[in-house]
């Protein structure tokens, strides 16, 4: 029986490293026929620079400082947003998840609000505030506080009955039913809304950066496919590649440490 | 009667009031302001855009290109996504790549498609696929992967070539999942294809509103912003409206 789980344990493992390496394997064979067709000019240079100049052009631009910060400042515009998003999505959702005549007075008019793209609320931002950092904070907080806002109503609802009636019994607080009982009910809902909202942080952060021409990624990648500048485009798109893999993956692994509770 | 009458009009008291408010703040405070509106303005906005068909055309743009990028990726990404849940294998080699390009911010893409493409049709419905590809690549691989086990046995039993097997098992097996991809993809689709126009292609929706906000129209702006939510709501809700009757005549609940 031990002998059986050892060579299992085993073969897991041995397959488990023949995957990543046929992972790693099939994006090296992407990248390799990336460089045999820039270099031998199957397409423009003008769209595709070669990987060894996108290399150069983020090297550079890292050492001397120009993108890293572009990259900082995307970061940061997106980091705040999603945080204020966050706060404000979790404290009105709270309000209106828990109250039925709330949610039967608003509840649809925000689901009809749900589909709208957030960035097209750049227009009507930059007619109030003009074309300043308040401004792109503000769309970018106001469209990432939807998911969260919506998930948090959601979870608030949907508190089992014999949940709330141990809240009766216990006669419970109004306030302490919302953070004992409401809080964690809705966690689950609130991370895959805050995971959501920090993908369209990240978006509308980006395009309020080119329409706005606040100083970040944006703003660099648009004015870098201006002046016919590909690599330094792909440096810029690499870079924004590694921000949504990055904060993503970094959510993921925050989750399951904060949500692991709910699994016994 | 009348409790039943108050509890239909239950939803229409928050909009109406909100927009009664801002109505009056508009007409007062707001009045010699060149950035907001009252809706009563909006609604006139609205009426010349539909008159002079700036509406409808620009309305055809975008859900024109959006639903070209949205066809591009199902197609695509449901060709892709039965390969990878048919083959463990293909599943296991390419998910570093996927889980490479996935993250890539649609809008990351713009300039790109600027440069390849100019402005135009090609440039908006390229985005729109490549945002729309991986939730149709990744739900429907989920999906094939799901599929009862005793089917493919049948298959095999039957002898039926991969097409065969793909044609006549999975896809029929899958085609409710498929649409509630297809409604997510929907949901992208014009929130992608918006975008594009707000932040660079000189058509459609996004674009008129632009050009509104520019030219000092804040009635014609709002006008469009309000046209936009109304024509997002009703494509996504015809969207839902679609997965369900879909799964309802393939004989699953809910």
């Amino acid at each position: 029986m031990t002998f059986a789980m050892n060579t299992g344990a085993a073969r897991t493992k041995i397959d488990w490293a023949r995957s990543l390496f046929g992972a790693n394997f099939l994006l090296l064979v992407i990248i390799f026929l990336w460089w045999a067709v820039s270099t031998a000019g199957w397409v423009s240079r003008v769209f595709l620079p070669s990987p060894q100049a996108t290399w150069a052009s983020l090297v550079e631009g890292v050492t001397d400082g120009d993108l890293l910060a572009f990259t900082w400042a995307t970061v940061s515009r997106m980091l705040l947003g999603w945080a204020l998003a966050s706060l404000l999505g979790v404290a009105l959702g709270a309000v209106i998840g828990l109250s039925s005549t709330a949610r039967a007075y608003m509840q649809p008019t925000l689901e009809f609000i749900r589909p709208l793209p957030a960035s097209a609320l750049l227009p009507l931002a930059i007619s109030i505030f003009g074309l300043s950092p308040a401004m792109v904070l503000s769309v970018v907080a106001f469209g990432a506080m939807w998911p969260v806002l919506l998930a948090t109503v959601h979870g608030f609802a949907s508190v089992p009955a014999q949940l709330q009636e141990v809240a009766r019994c216990l006669q419970l607080s109004r306030m302490a039913y919302a953070f004992k009982i409401g809080l964690p009910n809705a966690m689950p809902d609130i991370f895959a809304g805050m995971r959501l909202s920090l993908t369209v942080s990240l978006i509308v952060s980006v395009v309020g950066e080119m329409i706005a021409s606040q100083p970040g990624l944006g703003q660099a990648i648009l004015l870098a496919a201006r002046s016919f500048r590909a690599s330094e485009l792909f440096a810029g798109i690499v870079l924004l590649g590694l921000i949504g893999f990055a904060s993503s993956a970094l959510l993921a692994v925050f989750e399951k440490r904060l949500l692991k509770w709910q699994k016994s | 009667m009348i409790d039943r009458l108050l509890i239909k009009l239950r939803p229409w008291w928050f909009p109406v009031i909100a927009l009664a408010l801002f109505e009056a703040y508009a007409r007062t405070v707001g009045k010699s302001s060149d950035a907001i509106a009252p809706p009563s303005a909006a609604l006139r906005g609205f009426a010349s855009a539909l008159s002079d068909g700036s509406l409808l055309s620009a309305t055809a743009f975008t859900l024109g290109s959006a639903a070209l990028g949205l066809l591009l990726a199902a197609a695509l990404g449901i060709a892709a996504g039965m390969a990878l849940g048919l083959s463990p294998r293909a599943a296991r080699l390419s998910f570093l790549s996927i889980e490479v390009f996935r993250p890539i911010p649609s809008v990351a893409l713009i300039p790109l498609a600027m440069l390849v493409f100019g402005f135009g049709l090609r440039m908006e419905f390229s985005i729109v696929a490549f945002a729309c590809f991986w939730p149709m690549l990744l739900l429907s691989q989920a999906a094939v992967q799901q599929v009862e086990p005793r089917l493919l046995e049948v298959s095999r039993v039957l002898g039926l070539s991969p097409l065969q097997r793909a044609n006549k098992i999975i896809l029929p097996a899958i085609i409710p999942r498929l649409f509630v991809a297809l409604r997510l993809g929907v949901a992208v689709a014009l929130v992608v294809a918006v975008t594009v126009e707000i932040a660079a292609n000189p058509h459609g929706m996004g674009y008129a509103m632009m050009i509104a906000q520019q030219s000092l129209n804040p009635g014609l702006m709002l006008a469009w912003l309000m046209w936009i939510s109304v024509v997002g709501f009703v494509i996504n809700y015809g969207a839902l409206r679609l997965e369900r009757a879909v799964a309802k005549a393939m004989g699953q609940a809910g």
